[in-house]
């Protein structure tokens, strides 16, 4: 996308010079000027090349945990897809409220097939409140299965005044591939809608996003005596811009941000360092 | 012959020309005609199929005009006030809805007149009268008087007085009339008589504005289809333009040459006029049908109706970037609920109650003005959540095993074959239900949290009572 771009402004900049060369009847400002449009048009093209395949510069969304943002560059980039592989019950929201900050104030789509409300419960707007969300911003649309919830995400990929969009897909659907994976992504940095996948029940597969987190619940902070805000144990575990890291997230609902656990507690918050040469998904152990 | 119980007796219901000629009259008990006739031919009458079978061609007697009516049991009304032109006249009307009908193999009469009832009881007993405006009288006139379908009690009657033909009870003065048989009977007359008339109940609901287009060959290719549903669209986009109005549900009929009648129905999030957006969407909407539309021998008709329009503000173009945004979304809705349908397309509005599952609806998007709706936070400023982010479509029982206290919070529970241990606890919230509308058990909840940190909503359904029965515990919800 962003060569296609370039190429067009620079045929604008071709035909400005060559206007300007006509004026000067081949002046040497012309030719001069000619000159600095070439070299700043290659200047462009270097640097459109060195981003290529890499979404388009939009300020990142920051998460609200200074650890986390560090690693990210600054926060959930905009306009790319975002893997969320949850365990237990209680992982899923961590996509959510990816999403819900994605989304800042305009709307929200959440694309889920049928079966996912019915194992995994439909979404109660008031929770959503009770999180910092704003009811008014969702919209639901609810599909016969994945094929049709990914043709869905196609079209409100394609608008850009939408916020964010939360795709949940159980399991590993057969349609979902890596070349559906890619469809998602190159609509998402069109039109800068970011793409959060909630995936339940699922091992990770090859995939074109550019973030995927391995979520699980966490103990609430000892801090509070009995019910405490929701805390994440997030791992990043593939990220195509930058390092990886594991940490332990606390949703502030006031704030609507993550706030860092280590500072309330005595858990740490430990940032494990990931291994450098990680596969592309984890191979599965094999008993001999 | 067809047979009917009415009564608790086998009845005929129907009978065929030939069984006619032997005698065998409709109504007549069935053991009466087996025993002037051997052998018969009895079927059992299916009125269900009746009415779908006169459904069916109301549809196809569309093509003549917006506004048929049914006639049930065997008859249509079609008000061809300002069609017939279309046509070629009264009488080419007439003979081509008759020989399109009878063409299909069914037996069929019919008449035109100024009113309702006596066109209903010309097509019975003089078919293919043509009334002239105001000559209904004179054209009932002859009819016997089983025309007026009035029940045996006044045809006995009638028959008393000597009155053999609607002419001659016409002829009475209706004071006297509805001295004897009621007032009821002297309107039906003077319907009849054509001296007043008598609005029909449409069999459909009347489309605020249409465009159609006929063939003279049938068509089946989808480009055809495809280029004269644009050309209906703008058609019905000048229409909408020049009353200042935009079609918030379209609906799209194709009528086969075979009589069989597909529609397909698009609702608008606001009112549209683009011709090229109703395209789109219709053919969205085509695309996603689960059986495609099959043209069979080909389409003769397609029109394009705006069932509602509404007014819209002249087309102005906006610098707001919001209201820009706003409109965007909008379409988006509305292309999603073409493709997928309305309903699954939602968004929520809060419900003003206090029984969890009930505090939200879920209603299709394109419905009502969503941002005005005020929702009120459960929690306390700066307290965690208190509502769960998901609800279970239904409560699921759980085993619990034991309380620590006989009205505190669980220790372990099991849900779905999975043992989950209890480290911190919340509540009781008690949520009791709504006398006035449900009868339901007062619900103890409370927030639990796993020792991995899962988080659930439980309750207890009812108190624990001193008969020794324990209540029974749900989970509903699950946190974030």
């Amino acid at each position: 996308m962003e060569i296609v771009r370039i190429s067009e402004s620079g045929h604008w900049v071709n035909e400005c010079a060559c206007r300007t060369r006509g004026i000067d009847s081949f002046g040497a400002a012309g030719i001069i000027e000619h000159i600095m449009n070439k070299s700043a048009k290659l200047a462009k093209l270097h640097h459109s090349l060195a981003r290529y395949g890499l979404p388009a510069d939009r300020p990142p969304v920051p998460l609200g945990n200074a650890a986390v943002d560090d690693v990210l560059g600054g926060g959930l980039r905009p306009g790319a897809l975002h893997e969320v592989f949850a365990r237990g019950w209680s992982g899923g929201g961590f996509a959510v409220l990816l999403a819900l900050l994605a989304a800042g104030t305009k709307p929200l789509f959440w694309v889920r097939p049928d079966y996912e409300a019915m194992e995994y419960g439909a979404l109660s707007p008031g929770g959503l409140l009770e999180l910092g969300g704003d009811p008014r911003q969702l919209v639901m649309v609810r599909t016969r299965g994945s094929p049709d919830a990914l043709s869905a995400a196609g079209d409100i990929l394609a608008c850009p005044h939408v916020g964010a969009l939360l795709l949940e897909l159980e399991g590993a659907p057969k349609c979902l591939d890596l070349v559906a994976s890619r469809r998602l992504v190159l609509a998402a940095e069109e039109s800068g809608v970011t793409v959060v996948m909630l995936r339940a029940g699922a091992i990770p597969q090859p995939s074109a996003a550019l973030t995927r987190w391995q979520v699980a619940s966490a103990a609430s902070s000892p801090l509070d005596d009995d019910w405490g805000n929701p805390v994440f144990d997030a791992q990043l575990v593939r990220h195509r811009l930058g390092g990886l890291g594991r940490f332990l997230l606390t949703w502030n609902p006031e704030h609507g941000c993550f706030t860092d656990s280590s500072k309330e507690g005595a858990d740490s918050g430990a940032v494990a360092a990931a291994p450098a040469n990680r596969p592309a998904y984890p191979q599965a152990r094999r008993a001999v | 012959m067809i047979s009917q119980k009415a009564n608790n007796t086998l009845t005929v219901y129907a009978l065929e020309a030939r069984a006619q000629k032997l005698g065998l009259t409709k109504g007549q008990p069935l053991a009466n005609a087996r025993a002037m006739v051997q052998p018969l031919a009895i079927m059992g009458c299916d009125e269900k199929a009746d009415a779908a079978l006169l459904e069916s061609i109301a549809d196809w007697c569309d093509r003549f005009t917006p506004l048929v009516s049914l006639d049930a049991p065997d008859g249509l009304f079609l008000d061809i006030t300002g069609a017939a032109h279309l046509f070629g006249g009264e009488t080419a009307m007439l003979a081509t809805v008759i020989g399109g009908i009878a063409r299909q193999g069914l037996a069929v009469q019919g008449a035109i007149a100024g009113t309702s009832l006596a066109a209903h009881a010309l097509a019975r007993y003089a078919p293919a009268t043509i009334v002239p405006p105001g000559g209904e009288a004179q054209a009932v006139a002859p009819l016997p008087i089983t025309a007026l379908e009035c029940d045996d009690k006044a045809l006995r009657a009638l028959r008393h007085a000597g009155l053999k033909s609607v002419g001659m009870v016409a002829g009475r003065l209706h004071s006297e009339l509805s001295e004897r048989l009621g007032a009821g009977f002297v309107t039906r007359l003077k319907v009849m008589l054509g001296a007043s008339g008598q609005p029909l109940q449409p069999h459909r609901a009347l489309p605020d504005l249409m465009a159609e287009q006929r063939f003279a060959e049938p068509i089946v290719t989808e480009e055809m289809i495809a280029a004269s549903l644009l050309q209906l669209a703008q058609h019905l986009s000048a229409i909408l333009e020049r009353e200042g109005r935009g079609a918030r549900h379209l609906e799209a009929a194709f009528f086969r040459a075979d009589g069989k009648v597909a529609r397909i129905v698009v609702r608008m999030g606001e009112p549209l006029r683009d011709p090229k957006v109703m395209l789109r969407l219709l053919r969205q909407r085509l695309d996603a049908l689960a059986d495609p539309l099959d043209p069979g021998f080909g389409f003769d008709l397609i029109r394009l109706e705006a069932l509602l329009a509404e007014e819209t503000k002249p087309a102005t173009i906006s610098f707001d970037s919001n209201e820009n945004a706003r409109r965007q979304i909008g379409f988006l809705v509305d292309r999603l609920a073409a493709r997928f349908g309305d309903a699954r397309v939602q968004r929520f509005v809060p419900q003003d109650t206090h029984i969890p599952e009930a505090q939200s609806a879920a209603v299709p998007a394109q419905d009502s003005d969503f941002d005005r709706q005020h929702w009120s936070l459960k929690r306390l400023p700066g307290d965690p959540p208190r509502r769960p982010l998901r609800l279970l479509e239904k409560p699921e029982e759980i085993s619990v095993p034991l309380s620590e206290v006989p009205d505190g919070p669980p220790v372990r529970f099991r849900w779905r074959r999975a043992q989950f241990d209890i480290a911190r606890a919340e509540g009781p919230e008690r949520i009791a239900m709504e006398w006035w509308r449900s009868r339901g058990l007062t619900r103890d909840y409370f927030r639990v949290e796993t020792r991995d940190g899962q988080r659930f909503w439980l309750y207890r359904d009812g108190l624990y009572r001193t008969d020794g029965l324990a209540p029974r515990w749900y989970l509903q919800g699950l946190f974030a």
